[in-house]
């Protein structure tokens, strides 16, 4: 076995060290009942490098990967160009196989790279702190609320019907356990839903989506305004971090809380995980915050370094009164997202995000021009909403058909709503391009 | 005043590697370089990608575009490149050797692992693809659930959670939804956790609203079945129970403890975090498990990271499964499907976790390692950690101090009683580890034993290896008894990257972020440099 490097006779060696006869005592103190005669049974034994290869190429060959098709879907995980160099540096072993730097004098290259990450954060999304990661948006979200909840002693979160859906039903499942109150708007796909007047004083939180699940772009100041008045913090949720380049970040319109899916930047599909949450918030919440900090401070040689920090609100010091049961954060990811936003920089993340405006423009006067189809968005980034002229889902099924991956039908994310069937999410990125747009409009036509 | 170590009984002794060698220019040490944040290099005009002008459009922003600067620096692609090249080499890793950290399971992580997860064809999906066209993938995932359910002899897993803690709270959620259909939500509000518990577990008991009661441990380092009976009650929701437990001990009474749970109506969590020791060779659903999370970065090698990202399916018993939360990879026919809300399977889901279908790059990298070892070389995967552990404990016996009697699993643990009047504590003896070349070993932990040195050196390392590894620690042992080096040990480490930093300054003021005005401290060869 290639990564055992124990021989037989070290093995022996080791026993007689030991003073035991055979590594079976070495487990004496599990009960004889549950002591297995042999290795499980029903499983196959080992293989080697080539034949492991061959079966994951096997279930590669189901799948119709998106560089081989026409593809326009976001709803919250979005396809971007990922430079070489960020694969590179992530699969580096000191950053690959190091753990949580917990001694900090030999692991200050996680450590700066996670400072790097919390003040890109907090220059993204206009806050004045950010952590060093969360799971991902959608569980960074939830972890906001219980934020709100702790800061303002409250248990009353209203949930914008623009949110993703499963951050919704994140947020919801989360509330139903842990027993405070998620009340949700309707979906909300024409971008209509006002907030402001359902604010009261046992509200905790707002949690809306910038720009929404559909697509529209909206100002949150007012509601932000409300919020505070009445004693209430405004969460804004950014599935789409790419945005932050070219629209009014939600530290400017007053957010209390800022969760993103940081996956667009340095992070592929991957099929839905592992991503990167990043989780930012004002300098006089940030004891109330989840997940680890890292801080600058100084060596014994009066020399800067870095280290984990304030860790008295995390589960390891506090235990059940923590601010949280997180443990891990999303570490390589999150990597991968610094080293991406630094090969940007400020002229190549504005540039970015100008092109996939450019790109989803394009798209939209396209497939609105098609008959029957209605756009629904004034506003969007990179991703707007369609109401066709009938059910969605059997649409994009077809068009699947042909290899063309058009967009997600709502109806996937919510289900059993008549008033969703007809619509249809689409989503542009840099790596759309012109052959890919064609067989979309042509295919749709055809399938309308 | 600042001596240089005596490492006569070193085995590269005669090597004056000594802080007190004279400042270089630079503040650099050879391949020890200085690096300055990103945002102290940048320059406006420079840039790290190549993107084609935007053509020009109205904007659709809702008249919110955004202005004034960001703030990002600017970087060419080389800089980059040096930059984080530079960060990687001041962090210790399990490519370089020993890295003994209890309780984390930091066995070597193979590369075959990445270049699966990295298939255009796996790494490349979309999560809300139509799932005609991801039939591979939906067949990777139960691939991985049907090993992961044999080898614990579970009937069900939930995929879905991000980590380890995350697979706690979706594990205590389904048993707060099992006994709420029996309608005894409110009248068991407590979980039951030994004092040697990691602190996930109090922590995602009590955000449940359940009320967390400790279980001492006997003289043996294990559940005091007496007062766990004694516990038990119409009150008690579950218990929380690591096994083997943080002290590397097999809890000898957990059939015992099992049955006197279910018995008192309740369910038994068993926290997976040390799963390595048994894999193969134990299945927890022969102990009575209701349910446990499985740590894919511990036992089945996924990378940690840095910290993350994890995975934690949670492995559930019958009277469990039908609440694992959505979506469920379910099969019909010869076509698999995704079922993304309640209504679309035959259980009562207790809702979503998270967004998509759980960490699918750490499923396709567990599925991997585990195919590479199969049933035969999982059960030696145990054996050979089980061993390895043994090993160092007896090898270090008579001149550390095994916290406990007996063999002990996967994880030896020693207290700090042989540094009792040495004036070196648990965290000098860490910290001289690292001027030796290793990773230190988890301190400090579990909170039971005074001064915890907890050393898990897993399968995957050779016994030579193990060898200077184990006549470091005795050598720094003895220097320690010898009374006279508490000072060198108090000034280690010497030779890292850094030495000892000030975590006090650091909470008390915490600086979290880089601002213009953040000047490098004195002293700093940074500030120096700029000067």
């Amino acid at each position: 076995m290639r990564y055992l490097p124990l021989t037989p006779t070290d093995r022996r060696d080791m026993l007689s060290v030991i003073g035991a006869k055979s590594v079976d005592e070495l487990f004496k103190d599990v009960p004889a009942s549950a002591r297995l005669p042999g290795k499980v049974s029903g499983l196959p034994d080992h293989l080697g490098e080539l034949e492991v290869e061959r079966a994951f190429q096997n279930f590669a060959a189901k799948n119709v990967s998106p560089s081989t098709a026409p593809f326009f879907i976001g709803a919250g995980a979005y396809r971007h160009h990922v430079p070489s160099t960020v694969d590179y540096m992530i699969q580096r072993g000191e950053f690959l196989t190091s753990y949580t730097p917990y001694q900090p004098e030999i692991t200050q290259g996680t450590l700066q790279y996670l400072f790097e990450f919390q003040t890109q954060v907090s220059l993204l999304t206009g806050m004045e702190v950010a952590n060093a990661s969360m799971y991902d948006g959608s569980t960074g979200a939830s972890e906001a609320v219980l934020m709100a909840n702790r800061i303002t002693r409250r248990t009353k979160a209203l949930i914008s019907g623009g949110l993703h859906p499963h951050y919704r039903n994140i947020i919801e499942t989360t509330a139903h356990w842990q027993g405070y109150s998620a009340v949700a708007g309707k979906a909300d796909p024409e971008g209509l839903e006002d907030l402001i007047a359902k604010v009261d004083k046992e509200t905790s939180c707002v949690v809306v989506q910038n720009p929404s699940f559909f697509g529209h772009v909206r100002d949150f100041t007012k509601l932000a305004a409300a919020c505070h008045a009445a004693g209430a913090l405004l969460i804004v949720v950014v599935t789409e971090v790419v945005s932050l380049g070219l629209i009014k970040p939600p530290g400017e319109m007053g957010a209390d809380i800022v969760v993103c899916e940081g996956q667009s930047i340095g992070n592929g599909l991957g099929f839905g995980g592992p991503y990167v949450g990043l989780f930012a918030t004002r300098d006089k919440y940030v004891r109330q915050m989840p997940g680890r900090l890292v801080g600058e401070t100084v060596d014994a040689d009066g020399k800067r370094g870095f280290v984990l920090t304030l860790s008295t609100r995390e589960q390891h010091i506090r235990r059940e009164k923590a601010t949280s049961n997180i443990c891990t954060n999303a570490g390589l990811c999150a990597l991968a997202f610094t080293v991406h936003m630094t090969l940007l920089g400020e002229a190549g993340f504005r540039r970015l995000a100008e092109l996939n405006h450019a790109k989803a423009s394009e798209l939209a006067d396209r497939v609105a021009a098609l008959p029957g189809v209605k756009l629904l968005n004034d506003s969007f980034f990179n991703e707007f909403t369609v109401r066709l002229p009938k059910p969605a889902a059997p649409v994009v099924e077809a068009l699947a058909g042909h290899r063309i991956l058009a967009g997600v039908p709502v109806s996937r994310l919510i289900p059993n709503d008549p008033a969703v069937d007809n619509l249809l999410l689409l989503a542009a990125t840099e790596t759309a391009t012109q052959a890919g747009m064609g067989p979309l409009i042509a295919g749709l036509k055809e399938v309308l | 005043m600042v001596q240089s170590l005596d490492r006569s009984q070193g085995r590269s002794g005669g090597i004056s590697a000594d802080a007190a060698a004279p400042a270089t220019f630079t503040g650099n040490r050879a391949l020890q370089i200085e690096e300055p944040l990103i945002f102290e290099m940048g320059q406006p005009g420079r840039c790290g990608v190549d993107l084609p002008e935007p053509p020009k459009v109205k904007d659709r922003l809702n008249g919110l575009k955004r202005a004034g600067e960001i703030g990002l620096p600017g970087l060419s692609e080389p800089q980059v490149v040096q930059h984080y090249t530079r960060l990687s080499q001041k962090n210790y890793a399990i490519d370089m050797g020993v890295y003994p950290l209890g309780s984390c399971t930091m066995k070597h992580n193979p590369r075959i692992n990445e270049k699966v997860a990295r298939l255009p064809g796996i790494g490349d999906l979309h999560p809300l693809q139509p799932v005609s066209t991801v039939q591979g993938a939906l067949e990777l995932i139960d691939g991985l659930a049907h090993w992961l359910k044999t080898l614990t002899g579970m009937p069900a897993v939930a995929m879905s959670p991000a980590a380890g803690a995350h697979g706690e709270m979706c594990g205590m959620m389904a048993i707060a939804a099992a006994l709420e259909a029996r309608g005894e939500r409110a009248k068991r509000k407590v979980v039951l956790a030994p004092e040697s518990a990691h602190g996930t577990n109090p922590a995602t008991a009590a955000a449940l609203g359940f009320t967390v009661k400790p279980i001492p441990a006997n003289e043996r380092g294990r559940v005091d079945l007496s007062a766990l009976k004694a516990a038990l009650g119409p009150d008690v929701a579950a218990i929380m129970l690591t096994n083997p437990n943080t002290c590397g001990l097999f809890e000898t009474e957990i059939v015992e403890i099992s049955r006197a749970v279910h018995e008192a109506g309740a369910f038994f969590y068993c926290d997976g975090a040390n799963f390595n020791a048994i894999v193969g060779r134990v299945r927890p659903g022969d102990l009575g498990v209701d349910c446990m999370h499985i740590n894919l970065h511990k036992t089945f090698s996924t990378p940690h990271g840095g910290g993350g990202p994890g995975a934690g399916p949670v492995v559930l018993s019958a009277a469990l499964a039908p609440y694992a939360p959505y979506p469920w990879i379910v099969k019909d026919g010869d076509k698999w499907r995704v079922a993304e809300d309640g209504a679309a399977v035959d259980g009562k889901p207790l809702g979503r976790l998270k967004a998509f279908h759980g960490q699918m790059g750490m499923f396709t990298r567990a599925l991997s390692y585990i195919m590479s070892h199969g049933a035969d070389g999982l059960k030696q995967v145990a054996e050979d950690a089980v061993l390895s552990a043994n090993y160092v404990m007896a090898a270090l016996k008579d001149i550390m101090t095994p916290a406990f009697e007996g063999p002990c699993m996967h994880e030896a643990l020693f207290d700090d009683s042989f540094l009792k009047d040495t004036g070196v504590s648990t965290l000098d003896f860490a910290k001289a580890m690292i001027d030796e070349g290793y990773h230190p070993m988890t301190m400090y932990f579990p909170l039971v034993v005074h001064g915890a040195m907890l050393i898990e050196p897993t399968e995957s390392q050779a016994k030579e290896d193990l060898d200077v590894f184990i006549a470091a620690l005795r050598s720094l042992a003895e220097r320690a008894k010898s009374g006279t080096a508490a000072e060198d040990f108090k000034a280690a480490p010497r030779f890292a990257p850094r030495r000892r930093l000030d975590e006090t300054l650091a909470a008390r003021k915490p600086v979290l972020r880089w601002r213009p005005s953040n000047n490098p401290p004195e002293g700093d060869p940074m500030k120096q440099a700029a000067d």
